[in-house]
Protein backbone atom coordinates (compact mmCIF):
# COMPACT_ATOMS: atom_id res chain seq x y z
CA UNK A 1 0.00 0.00 0.00
CA UNK A 2 3.25 2.77 0.99
CA UNK A 3 3.87 2.66 -2.61
CA UNK A 4 0.62 3.32 -4.10
CA UNK A 5 0.72 7.00 -5.51
CA UNK A 6 -1.94 8.32 -3.81
CA UNK A 7 -0.19 7.78 -0.43
CA UNK A 8 3.45 9.04 -1.48
CA UNK A 9 1.66 12.75 -1.70
CA UNK A 10 0.92 13.48 1.63
CA UNK A 11 3.41 12.05 3.97
CA UNK A 12 6.52 9.50 3.00
CA UNK A 13 4.73 6.70 5.38
CA UNK A 14 2.44 4.70 7.05
CA UNK A 15 3.76 4.95 10.78
CA UNK A 16 2.90 4.57 14.83
CA UNK A 17 1.69 8.23 14.35
CA UNK A 18 -0.32 7.75 11.75
CA UNK A 19 -3.89 9.20 13.30
CA UNK A 20 -6.19 7.80 10.03
CA UNK A 21 -5.38 5.22 7.89
CA UNK A 22 -7.49 4.07 4.97
CA UNK A 23 -6.79 1.28 3.11
CA UNK A 24 -9.00 0.63 -0.11
CA UNK A 25 -12.03 1.92 1.15
CA UNK A 26 -15.03 2.15 -0.08
CA UNK A 27 -18.26 4.48 1.13
CA UNK A 28 -21.50 4.41 0.87
CA UNK A 29 -25.13 3.61 2.33
CA UNK A 30 -26.21 0.14 2.50
CA UNK A 31 -24.51 -1.60 -0.84
CA UNK A 32 -24.42 1.72 -2.67
CA UNK A 33 -20.75 2.48 -3.30
CA UNK A 34 -20.14 6.46 -3.45
CA UNK A 35 -16.46 6.41 -3.84
CA UNK A 36 -14.27 3.65 -3.97
CA UNK A 37 -10.30 2.93 -3.50
CA UNK A 38 -10.13 5.77 -0.61
CA UNK A 39 -6.44 5.54 0.53
CA UNK A 40 -4.91 8.18 2.44
CA UNK A 41 -3.05 8.33 5.71
CA UNK A 42 -2.51 11.64 8.23
CA UNK A 43 -0.61 12.76 10.99
CA UNK A 44 -0.92 14.61 13.64
CA UNK A 45 -1.35 18.46 12.56
CA UNK A 46 -2.51 17.35 9.30
CA UNK A 47 -5.01 19.44 7.43
CA UNK A 48 -7.05 17.17 4.71
CA UNK A 49 -9.74 19.08 3.05
CA UNK A 50 -12.01 16.79 0.82
CA UNK A 51 -12.95 18.57 -2.29
CA UNK A 52 -15.97 17.91 -4.91
CA UNK A 53 -19.46 18.42 -6.02
CA UNK A 54 -23.05 17.87 -3.79
CA UNK A 55 -23.04 14.09 -4.05
CA UNK A 56 -19.53 13.44 -4.77
CA UNK A 57 -18.87 11.74 -1.46
CA UNK A 58 -17.58 14.51 0.85
CA UNK A 59 -19.95 13.84 3.57
CA UNK A 60 -20.20 10.10 3.07
CA UNK A 61 -16.48 9.75 3.69
CA UNK A 62 -16.70 11.97 6.54
CA UNK A 63 -19.51 10.08 7.95
CA UNK A 64 -17.76 6.91 7.60
CA UNK A 65 -14.96 8.50 9.58
CA UNK A 66 -16.69 8.98 12.46
CA UNK A 67 -18.47 6.04 12.80
CA UNK A 68 -21.57 6.92 11.49
CA UNK A 69 -22.26 4.11 8.93
CA UNK A 70 -20.30 1.04 8.24
CA UNK A 71 -17.48 1.35 5.89
CA UNK A 72 -18.33 -1.44 2.32
CA UNK A 73 -15.13 -2.42 2.06
CA UNK A 74 -11.58 -1.98 2.59
CA UNK A 75 -10.26 -0.54 6.27
CA UNK A 76 -10.21 2.24 8.13
CA UNK A 77 -8.94 3.15 11.43
CA UNK A 78 -8.91 6.24 13.23
CA UNK A 79 -6.76 6.70 16.27
CA UNK A 80 -5.62 2.83 15.61
CA UNK A 81 -9.06 1.81 16.19
CA UNK A 82 -12.68 1.13 14.12
CA UNK A 83 -14.52 4.57 13.64
CA UNK A 84 -16.87 5.65 16.25
CA UNK A 85 -14.68 3.80 19.25
CA UNK A 86 -13.18 7.02 20.57
CA UNK A 87 -15.88 9.73 21.17
CA UNK A 88 -13.59 11.40 23.30
CA UNK A 89 -10.63 11.65 20.68
CA UNK A 90 -12.86 12.55 17.81
CA UNK A 91 -15.10 14.85 17.04
CA UNK A 92 -17.37 15.12 13.67
CA UNK A 93 -19.09 18.21 12.50
CA UNK A 94 -22.54 17.33 10.28
CA UNK A 95 -23.08 19.39 7.24
CA UNK A 96 -26.38 20.61 8.41
CA UNK A 97 -27.14 20.14 12.70
CA UNK A 98 -30.94 19.85 12.74
CA UNK A 99 -32.13 23.13 15.39
CA UNK A 100 -35.72 22.57 16.15
CA UNK A 101 -37.43 25.64 16.56
CA UNK A 102 -39.08 24.53 19.94
CA UNK A 103 -35.72 23.33 21.65
CA UNK A 104 -34.88 25.56 25.03
CA UNK A 105 -31.25 25.28 24.45
CA UNK A 106 -28.81 28.76 24.49
CA UNK A 107 -25.89 28.61 22.44
CA UNK A 108 -24.04 28.35 25.50
CA UNK A 109 -25.88 24.95 26.47
CA UNK A 110 -25.27 23.77 23.16
CA UNK A 111 -21.70 24.22 22.95
CA UNK A 112 -21.31 22.48 26.57
CA UNK A 113 -22.83 19.46 25.28
CA UNK A 114 -19.30 18.84 23.35
CA UNK A 115 -18.22 18.09 27.31
CA UNK A 116 -20.44 15.02 27.26
CA UNK A 117 -18.45 12.52 25.52
CA UNK A 118 -15.96 13.38 28.30
CA UNK A 119 -18.89 13.40 31.21
CA UNK A 120 -20.62 10.34 30.61
CA UNK A 121 -24.22 10.00 32.48
CA UNK A 122 -22.91 10.88 35.54
CA UNK A 123 -19.88 12.52 35.15
CA UNK A 124 -20.00 16.05 37.20
CA UNK A 125 -18.71 19.04 35.12
CA UNK A 126 -15.79 20.42 36.87
CA UNK A 127 -14.27 23.57 36.78
CA UNK A 128 -12.04 22.74 34.17
CA UNK A 129 -14.87 21.61 32.13
CA UNK A 130 -16.38 25.14 32.32
CA UNK A 131 -12.67 26.59 31.33
CA UNK A 132 -12.74 25.03 28.01
CA UNK A 133 -16.02 25.66 27.40
CA UNK A 134 -15.81 29.55 27.66
CA UNK A 135 -12.39 29.30 25.66
CA UNK A 136 -14.49 27.92 23.18
CA UNK A 137 -17.18 30.63 23.36
CA UNK A 138 -14.38 33.11 23.31
CA UNK A 139 -12.69 31.94 20.15
CA UNK A 140 -16.06 31.00 18.17
CA UNK A 141 -17.25 34.70 18.87
CA UNK A 142 -20.13 32.66 20.17
CA UNK A 143 -19.53 34.18 23.84
CA UNK A 144 -21.60 37.50 22.12
CA UNK A 145 -24.81 35.43 21.58
CA UNK A 146 -24.12 33.03 24.33
CA UNK A 147 -27.26 33.27 26.49
CA UNK A 148 -29.37 33.68 23.59
CA UNK A 149 -31.48 30.49 22.73
CA UNK A 150 -30.37 28.40 19.70
CA UNK A 151 -33.86 29.10 18.22
CA UNK A 152 -33.23 32.60 18.02
CA UNK A 153 -30.07 32.46 16.17
CA UNK A 154 -29.47 33.69 12.30
CA UNK A 155 -28.18 30.10 10.69
CA UNK A 156 -24.12 32.02 10.72
CA UNK A 157 -24.44 32.18 14.13
CA UNK A 158 -25.92 28.92 15.10
CA UNK A 159 -23.04 27.11 12.79
CA UNK A 160 -20.70 29.10 14.75
CA UNK A 161 -21.95 27.40 17.97
CA UNK A 162 -21.98 24.14 16.61
CA UNK A 163 -18.59 24.48 15.78
CA UNK A 164 -18.01 25.46 19.31
CA UNK A 165 -19.43 22.13 20.93
CA UNK A 166 -17.18 20.17 18.58
CA UNK A 167 -14.03 22.12 19.51
CA UNK A 168 -15.32 21.97 23.20
CA UNK A 169 -14.95 18.25 22.84
CA UNK A 170 -10.63 18.95 22.99
CA UNK A 171 -10.54 16.07 20.50
CA UNK A 172 -7.11 15.02 18.93
CA UNK A 173 -9.04 14.20 15.31
CA UNK A 174 -11.78 17.05 14.07
CA UNK A 175 -14.05 16.31 10.98
CA UNK A 176 -15.84 18.94 9.48
CA UNK A 177 -18.50 19.20 7.33
CA UNK A 178 -18.56 22.25 5.35
CA UNK A 179 -17.76 23.88 8.74
CA UNK A 180 -17.91 27.60 6.92
CA UNK A 181 -21.02 27.11 5.12
CA UNK A 182 -23.38 30.04 5.57
CA UNK A 183 -20.48 32.42 7.13
CA UNK A 184 -19.27 35.63 6.05
CA UNK A 185 -15.91 36.10 5.49
CA UNK A 186 -15.15 37.54 8.94
CA UNK A 187 -16.87 34.44 10.16
CA UNK A 188 -14.39 32.14 6.88
CA UNK A 189 -11.24 33.78 8.18
CA UNK A 190 -12.71 32.62 11.95
CA UNK A 191 -12.68 29.03 10.92
CA UNK A 192 -9.68 29.07 8.82
CA UNK A 193 -7.83 30.61 11.68
CA UNK A 194 -9.09 28.10 14.54
CA UNK A 195 -8.00 25.25 12.14
CA UNK A 196 -4.92 26.58 12.17
CA UNK A 197 -4.78 26.75 15.85
CA UNK A 198 -5.92 23.47 16.28
CA UNK A 199 -3.41 21.84 13.92
CA UNK A 200 -0.69 24.10 15.72
CA UNK A 201 -1.77 21.96 18.95
CA UNK A 202 -1.31 18.87 16.57
CA UNK A 203 -4.88 18.04 15.88
CA UNK A 204 -5.64 16.08 13.17
CA UNK A 205 -8.33 18.04 11.05
CA UNK A 206 -10.02 16.29 7.87
CA UNK A 207 -12.67 19.01 6.27
CA UNK A 208 -15.06 19.36 3.45
CA UNK A 209 -15.28 22.69 1.68
CA UNK A 210 -17.08 23.90 -1.17
CA UNK A 211 -14.40 26.74 -1.11
CA UNK A 212 -10.92 26.24 -3.56
CA UNK A 213 -9.15 29.08 -0.82
CA UNK A 214 -9.57 26.55 2.57
CA UNK A 215 -8.10 24.23 0.52
CA UNK A 216 -4.47 26.08 -0.36
CA UNK A 217 -3.39 25.72 3.23
CA UNK A 218 -4.18 22.11 3.27
CA UNK A 219 -1.50 19.18 3.75
CA UNK A 220 -3.26 17.22 1.26
CA UNK A 221 -6.14 17.68 -0.70
CA UNK A 222 -8.87 14.49 -1.87
CA UNK A 223 -10.79 14.78 -5.44
CA UNK A 224 -14.18 13.19 -5.30
CA UNK A 225 -16.08 13.08 -8.29
CA UNK A 226 -18.17 9.86 -6.55
CA UNK A 227 -14.49 8.40 -6.79
CA UNK A 228 -11.34 9.70 -6.22
CA UNK A 229 -9.79 11.96 -8.93
CA UNK A 230 -6.57 13.18 -7.01
CA UNK A 231 -5.42 13.05 -3.93
CA UNK A 232 -1.82 15.29 -2.92
CA UNK A 233 -0.73 18.67 -1.86
CA UNK A 234 -3.06 21.08 -3.11
CA UNK A 235 -0.74 22.30 -5.60
CA UNK A 236 -0.60 19.36 -7.71
CA UNK A 237 -4.49 18.08 -6.86
CA UNK A 238 -5.86 21.50 -7.24
CA UNK A 239 -4.22 21.17 -11.12
CA UNK A 240 -6.76 22.62 -13.97
CA UNK A 241 -6.94 18.99 -15.58
CA UNK A 242 -8.26 17.75 -12.01
CA UNK A 243 -11.06 20.43 -11.56
CA UNK A 244 -12.00 20.18 -14.85
CA UNK A 245 -12.78 16.58 -14.19
CA UNK A 246 -13.61 17.35 -10.77
CA UNK A 247 -16.11 19.86 -11.83
CA UNK A 248 -16.64 19.67 -15.62
CA UNK A 249 -19.54 17.13 -15.87
CA UNK A 250 -21.23 18.50 -13.12
CA UNK A 251 -22.56 22.03 -12.06
CA UNK A 252 -19.93 23.26 -9.46
CA UNK A 253 -22.14 24.77 -6.64
CA UNK B 1 -67.93 32.52 55.38
CA UNK B 2 -65.14 33.73 52.76
CA UNK B 3 -66.66 33.52 49.59
CA UNK B 4 -63.40 32.50 47.90
CA UNK B 5 -61.64 30.20 50.15
CA UNK B 6 -65.83 28.88 50.09
CA UNK B 7 -64.82 28.53 46.05
CA UNK B 8 -60.93 27.85 45.89
CA UNK B 9 -59.94 25.77 49.05
CA UNK B 10 -63.05 24.35 50.17
CA UNK B 11 -63.98 21.76 48.01
CA UNK B 12 -60.39 19.72 49.00
CA UNK B 13 -60.99 20.52 52.54
CA UNK B 14 -64.02 19.40 53.26
CA UNK B 15 -64.08 16.40 50.60
CA UNK B 16 -61.31 13.68 51.07
CA UNK B 17 -62.40 12.20 47.36
CA UNK B 18 -61.73 15.67 46.01
CA UNK B 19 -58.40 15.24 48.00
CA UNK B 20 -57.22 12.29 46.58
CA UNK B 21 -58.15 13.36 42.91
CA UNK B 22 -55.91 16.55 43.73
CA UNK B 23 -52.65 14.00 44.80
CA UNK B 24 -53.25 12.22 41.91
CA UNK B 25 -53.54 14.67 39.38
CA UNK B 26 -50.09 16.33 41.32
CA UNK B 27 -48.60 13.17 40.65
CA UNK B 28 -49.50 13.10 36.84
CA UNK B 29 -48.36 16.33 36.53
CA UNK B 30 -45.25 15.82 37.91
CA UNK B 31 -44.63 12.70 35.88
CA UNK B 32 -45.99 13.88 32.47
CA UNK B 33 -43.46 17.05 32.79
CA UNK B 34 -40.46 14.74 33.22
CA UNK B 35 -41.22 12.43 29.74
CA UNK B 36 -43.60 15.11 28.03
CA UNK B 37 -40.38 17.62 28.17
CA UNK B 38 -38.34 14.84 26.12
CA UNK B 39 -41.52 13.71 24.30
CA UNK B 40 -41.91 17.63 23.15
CA UNK B 41 -38.40 18.05 22.37
CA UNK B 42 -37.49 14.83 20.25
CA UNK B 43 -41.09 15.42 18.36
CA UNK B 44 -42.53 12.27 19.36
CA UNK B 45 -46.13 13.03 20.20
CA UNK B 46 -47.33 10.69 18.12
CA UNK B 47 -45.39 7.36 19.48
CA UNK B 48 -46.95 8.62 23.19
CA UNK B 49 -50.66 8.57 21.88
CA UNK B 50 -49.94 4.85 20.27
CA UNK B 51 -48.60 4.08 23.51
CA UNK B 52 -51.44 5.58 25.08
CA UNK B 53 -54.12 3.88 22.85
CA UNK B 54 -51.91 0.52 23.12
CA UNK B 55 -52.82 -0.04 26.74
CA UNK B 56 -56.68 -0.23 26.31
CA UNK B 57 -56.66 -3.94 25.55
CA UNK B 58 -54.70 -4.86 28.29
CA UNK B 59 -56.51 -2.90 30.98
CA UNK B 60 -60.18 -4.43 29.42
CA UNK B 61 -58.99 -8.02 29.65
CA UNK B 62 -57.34 -7.44 33.62
CA UNK B 63 -60.47 -5.86 34.07
CA UNK B 64 -62.80 -8.55 32.93
CA UNK B 65 -60.58 -11.54 34.47
CA UNK B 66 -60.66 -9.41 37.88
CA UNK B 67 -57.11 -8.21 37.92
CA UNK B 68 -55.77 -4.95 38.56
CA UNK B 69 -55.72 -2.56 35.33
CA UNK B 70 -52.17 -1.32 36.40
CA UNK B 71 -50.96 -4.92 35.04
CA UNK B 72 -52.93 -5.45 32.33
CA UNK B 73 -51.53 -2.18 30.52
CA UNK B 74 -48.07 -2.94 31.82
CA UNK B 75 -48.34 -5.88 29.82
CA UNK B 76 -50.09 -4.31 26.82
CA UNK B 77 -47.39 -1.18 27.06
CA UNK B 78 -44.72 -4.11 26.39
CA UNK B 79 -46.13 -5.78 23.77
CA UNK B 80 -47.00 -2.01 22.33
CA UNK B 81 -42.98 -0.99 22.57
CA UNK B 82 -42.11 -3.63 21.05
CA UNK B 83 -44.50 -2.95 18.09
CA UNK B 84 -43.50 0.73 17.71
CA UNK B 85 -40.20 -0.08 18.23
CA UNK B 86 -39.94 -2.69 15.25
CA UNK B 87 -42.14 -0.84 12.94
CA UNK B 88 -39.90 2.41 13.43
CA UNK B 89 -37.25 0.27 12.53
CA UNK B 90 -38.84 -1.95 10.08
CA UNK B 91 -40.61 0.38 7.99
CA UNK B 92 -39.01 3.68 7.74
CA UNK B 93 -41.64 5.53 5.21
CA UNK B 94 -44.84 4.50 6.87
CA UNK B 95 -43.95 4.72 10.00
CA UNK B 96 -46.57 7.16 10.84
CA UNK B 97 -49.60 5.44 8.68
CA UNK B 98 -48.25 2.12 10.55
CA UNK B 99 -48.44 3.43 13.87
CA UNK B 100 -51.64 4.96 12.98
CA UNK B 101 -52.96 1.53 12.46
CA UNK B 102 -51.51 0.06 15.08
CA UNK B 103 -52.91 2.25 18.29
CA UNK B 104 -56.34 2.38 16.19
CA UNK B 105 -56.02 -1.11 16.10
CA UNK B 106 -55.19 -1.47 19.51
CA UNK B 107 -58.37 1.20 20.22
CA UNK B 108 -60.63 -1.39 18.26
CA UNK B 109 -59.62 -4.43 20.20
CA UNK B 110 -60.07 -2.59 23.87
CA UNK B 111 -63.77 -1.94 22.86
CA UNK B 112 -64.36 -5.34 21.31
CA UNK B 113 -63.00 -6.83 24.69
CA UNK B 114 -64.72 -4.85 26.84
CA UNK B 115 -67.88 -5.09 24.91
CA UNK B 116 -67.84 -8.97 26.25
CA UNK B 117 -68.46 -7.08 29.89
CA UNK B 118 -71.60 -6.51 31.47
CA UNK B 119 -71.08 -3.77 32.80
CA UNK B 120 -69.68 -2.13 28.99
CA UNK B 121 -70.03 1.61 29.07
CA UNK B 122 -69.27 2.02 32.51
CA UNK B 123 -65.52 0.05 31.85
CA UNK B 124 -64.89 1.88 29.01
CA UNK B 125 -65.50 5.13 29.88
CA UNK B 126 -63.59 4.68 32.90
CA UNK B 127 -60.64 3.47 30.82
CA UNK B 128 -60.65 5.98 28.41
CA UNK B 129 -61.66 8.98 30.67
CA UNK B 130 -60.56 7.54 33.74
CA UNK B 131 -62.22 7.64 37.21
CA UNK B 132 -60.37 10.72 38.96
CA UNK B 133 -62.82 10.94 41.60
CA UNK B 134 -62.65 7.14 42.74
CA UNK B 135 -59.43 7.35 42.81
CA UNK B 136 -58.01 5.37 46.51
CA UNK B 137 -54.80 5.64 48.71
CA UNK B 138 -53.08 2.50 46.79
CA UNK B 139 -53.16 4.02 44.04
CA UNK B 140 -51.81 7.22 44.66
CA UNK B 141 -48.73 5.21 46.04
CA UNK B 142 -47.96 3.91 42.52
CA UNK B 143 -48.10 6.91 41.21
CA UNK B 144 -45.67 8.00 43.25
CA UNK B 145 -43.31 4.58 42.62
CA UNK B 146 -43.84 5.52 38.89
CA UNK B 147 -43.04 9.45 39.61
CA UNK B 148 -39.34 8.02 41.51
CA UNK B 149 -38.57 5.51 38.48
CA UNK B 150 -39.48 7.93 35.93
CA UNK B 151 -37.77 10.28 37.97
CA UNK B 152 -34.72 8.23 38.13
CA UNK B 153 -34.51 7.31 34.22
CA UNK B 154 -34.65 10.83 33.64
CA UNK B 155 -31.64 11.56 35.80
CA UNK B 156 -29.87 8.86 34.11
CA UNK B 157 -30.60 9.59 30.88
CA UNK B 158 -30.67 13.33 30.27
CA UNK B 159 -27.63 14.01 28.55
CA UNK B 160 -28.36 11.03 25.75
CA UNK B 161 -32.04 12.67 25.45
CA UNK B 162 -30.60 16.21 25.32
CA UNK B 163 -28.15 14.95 22.50
CA UNK B 164 -30.48 13.14 20.57
CA UNK B 165 -33.16 16.07 20.86
CA UNK B 166 -30.12 18.20 18.79
CA UNK B 167 -29.75 15.50 16.73
CA UNK B 168 -29.51 11.91 16.98
CA UNK B 169 -25.71 11.11 15.08
CA UNK B 170 -24.53 13.87 17.87
CA UNK B 171 -25.50 11.81 20.51
CA UNK B 172 -23.84 8.45 18.52
CA UNK B 173 -20.65 9.86 17.74
CA UNK B 174 -20.87 11.42 21.60
CA UNK B 175 -20.61 8.15 22.87
CA UNK B 176 -24.40 6.99 23.86
CA UNK B 177 -26.59 4.12 22.64
CA UNK B 178 -29.49 5.80 20.70
CA UNK B 179 -31.35 2.64 20.35
CA UNK B 180 -30.88 2.29 23.69
CA UNK B 181 -31.92 5.11 25.08
CA UNK B 182 -34.84 5.75 22.46
CA UNK B 183 -36.16 2.29 24.15
CA UNK B 184 -35.22 3.94 27.76
CA UNK B 185 -37.85 7.09 26.66
CA UNK B 186 -40.46 4.98 25.38
CA UNK B 187 -40.35 3.43 28.21
CA UNK B 188 -40.82 5.86 30.44
CA UNK B 189 -43.74 7.27 28.43
CA UNK B 190 -45.13 3.76 28.96
CA UNK B 191 -45.01 3.74 32.72
CA UNK B 192 -46.01 7.07 32.60
CA UNK B 193 -49.20 6.17 30.90
CA UNK B 194 -50.01 3.27 32.82
CA UNK B 195 -49.24 5.71 36.08
CA UNK B 196 -52.05 8.22 34.54
CA UNK B 197 -54.41 6.51 33.13
CA UNK B 198 -56.54 5.98 36.17
CA UNK B 199 -56.49 9.43 36.25
CA UNK B 200 -56.87 11.21 33.27
CA UNK B 201 -57.51 8.07 30.87
CA UNK B 202 -56.03 6.83 27.78
CA UNK B 203 -57.65 8.61 25.56
CA UNK B 204 -56.46 11.88 27.48
CA UNK B 205 -53.24 11.22 28.30
CA UNK B 206 -51.38 12.61 25.59
CA UNK B 207 -53.05 16.35 26.77
CA UNK B 208 -51.01 15.80 29.79
CA UNK B 209 -47.97 14.98 28.22
CA UNK B 210 -47.78 16.97 25.80
CA UNK B 211 -49.49 20.85 26.47
CA UNK B 212 -47.97 21.50 29.78
CA UNK B 213 -44.40 20.37 28.12
CA UNK B 214 -45.21 22.39 25.09
CA UNK B 215 -46.25 25.48 27.13
CA UNK B 216 -42.82 25.41 28.12
CA UNK B 217 -40.72 24.59 25.17
CA UNK B 218 -42.73 28.16 24.17
CA UNK B 219 -41.40 30.01 26.92
CA UNK B 220 -37.87 28.36 28.44
CA UNK B 221 -34.44 28.78 27.03
CA UNK B 222 -33.42 26.21 29.17
CA UNK B 223 -34.36 22.21 29.26
CA UNK B 224 -34.57 22.40 33.65
CA UNK B 225 -36.57 25.71 32.98
CA UNK B 226 -39.02 24.23 30.22
CA UNK B 227 -39.36 21.31 32.69
CA UNK B 228 -40.63 23.32 36.00
CA UNK B 229 -42.64 25.55 33.67
CA UNK B 230 -44.15 21.94 32.62
CA UNK B 231 -44.74 20.97 35.96
CA UNK B 232 -46.26 24.22 36.69
CA UNK B 233 -48.95 23.74 34.31
CA UNK B 234 -50.02 20.63 35.09
CA UNK B 235 -50.40 20.84 38.61
CA UNK B 236 -52.27 24.67 37.69
CA UNK B 237 -54.06 22.56 35.56
CA UNK B 238 -55.27 19.78 37.78
CA UNK B 239 -56.43 21.91 40.39
CA UNK B 240 -58.26 24.32 37.89
CA UNK B 241 -59.56 21.37 36.10
CA UNK B 242 -60.85 19.85 39.45
CA UNK B 243 -62.61 22.96 41.01
CA UNK B 244 -64.40 23.89 37.65
CA UNK B 245 -65.22 19.82 37.51
CA UNK B 246 -66.61 19.84 41.19
CA UNK B 247 -68.58 23.31 40.74
CA UNK B 248 -70.02 22.98 37.85
CA UNK B 249 -70.45 19.03 37.75
CA UNK B 250 -67.59 18.56 34.48
CA UNK B 251 -66.40 15.69 33.92
CA UNK B 252 -63.11 15.98 35.85
CA UNK B 253 -60.43 14.16 33.58
CA UNK B 254 -61.31 16.02 30.48
CA UNK B 255 -62.03 19.15 32.40
CA UNK B 256 -58.04 18.90 33.77
CA UNK B 257 -57.14 18.56 30.47
CA UNK B 258 -58.90 20.58 28.98
CA UNK B 259 -57.64 23.54 30.61
CA UNK B 260 -53.90 22.38 29.90
CA UNK B 261 -54.42 22.96 26.01
CA UNK B 262 -56.35 26.12 27.26
CA UNK B 263 -53.32 27.57 28.98
CA UNK B 264 -51.11 26.02 25.80
CA UNK B 265 -52.84 28.25 23.61
CA UNK B 266 -53.20 31.31 25.77
CA UNK B 267 -49.26 30.64 26.19
CA UNK B 268 -48.84 30.50 22.34
CA UNK B 269 -50.83 33.63 21.85
CA UNK B 270 -49.21 35.95 24.53
CA UNK B 271 -45.91 34.90 23.19
CA UNK B 272 -46.70 35.14 19.49
CA UNK B 273 -48.33 38.70 20.31
CA UNK B 274 -44.94 39.63 22.37
CA UNK B 275 -42.67 38.08 19.72
CA UNK B 276 -44.32 40.52 16.99
CA UNK B 277 -44.22 43.62 19.36
CA UNK B 278 -40.38 42.85 20.32
CA UNK B 279 -40.29 42.57 15.92
CA UNK B 280 -41.62 45.95 15.40
CA UNK B 281 -39.53 47.67 18.60
CA UNK B 282 -36.18 46.22 17.44
CA UNK B 283 -33.72 47.01 14.25
CA UNK B 284 -34.81 44.25 12.08
CA UNK B 285 -32.67 41.23 12.32
CA UNK B 286 -32.70 38.31 10.63
CA UNK B 287 -34.25 35.07 12.02
CA UNK B 288 -33.78 31.22 11.33
CA UNK B 289 -36.07 29.21 12.05
CA UNK B 290 -35.22 25.79 11.10
CA UNK B 291 -38.67 23.46 11.51
CA UNK B 292 -37.47 19.76 12.44
CA UNK B 293 -40.52 17.83 12.03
Amino acid sequence: MTDSPTNRLTHPRIDATCTIITRELAVGFGRHRIVDDVNIHTHPGDLVTLVGTNGSGKSTLLKTLAGMIPPIAGSVEVLGAAPGTSPTRVAYLPQHPVSSHTLPLRARDVAAMGRYAHLGLFGRETTADRRVVHEVLRRTGVDDFADQPLRDLSGGQQQRTHLAQVLAREAEVLLLDEPTAGLDIVGKRAVADIVAAERARGVTVVMATHDLADAESATAVLLLAQRVVAFGPPNLALRDENLRECFGFTQPH
Amino acid sequence: MNPLSDWFIEPFSANEFMRNALFASILVALVCALSGTYVVLRGLAFVGDALAHGVIPGIAVALLAGVSGVVGAAVSAVVMMGGVTLITRRSRLSGDTAIGLLFVGMLALGVIITSRSESFVGDITRILFGELLGVSTSALWWQVAALVIVGAAARIAHRPFVLMSLDEGLARTSGYSTSLFHGLLLAMVALTVVASFRTVGTLLVLGMLIAPAASGALLARRVSTMMAIAAAYGIASGYLGLLASYHFDLASGASIVFVAVVLFALTAAVKSLASRRDDADEIPHQHVHVHAH
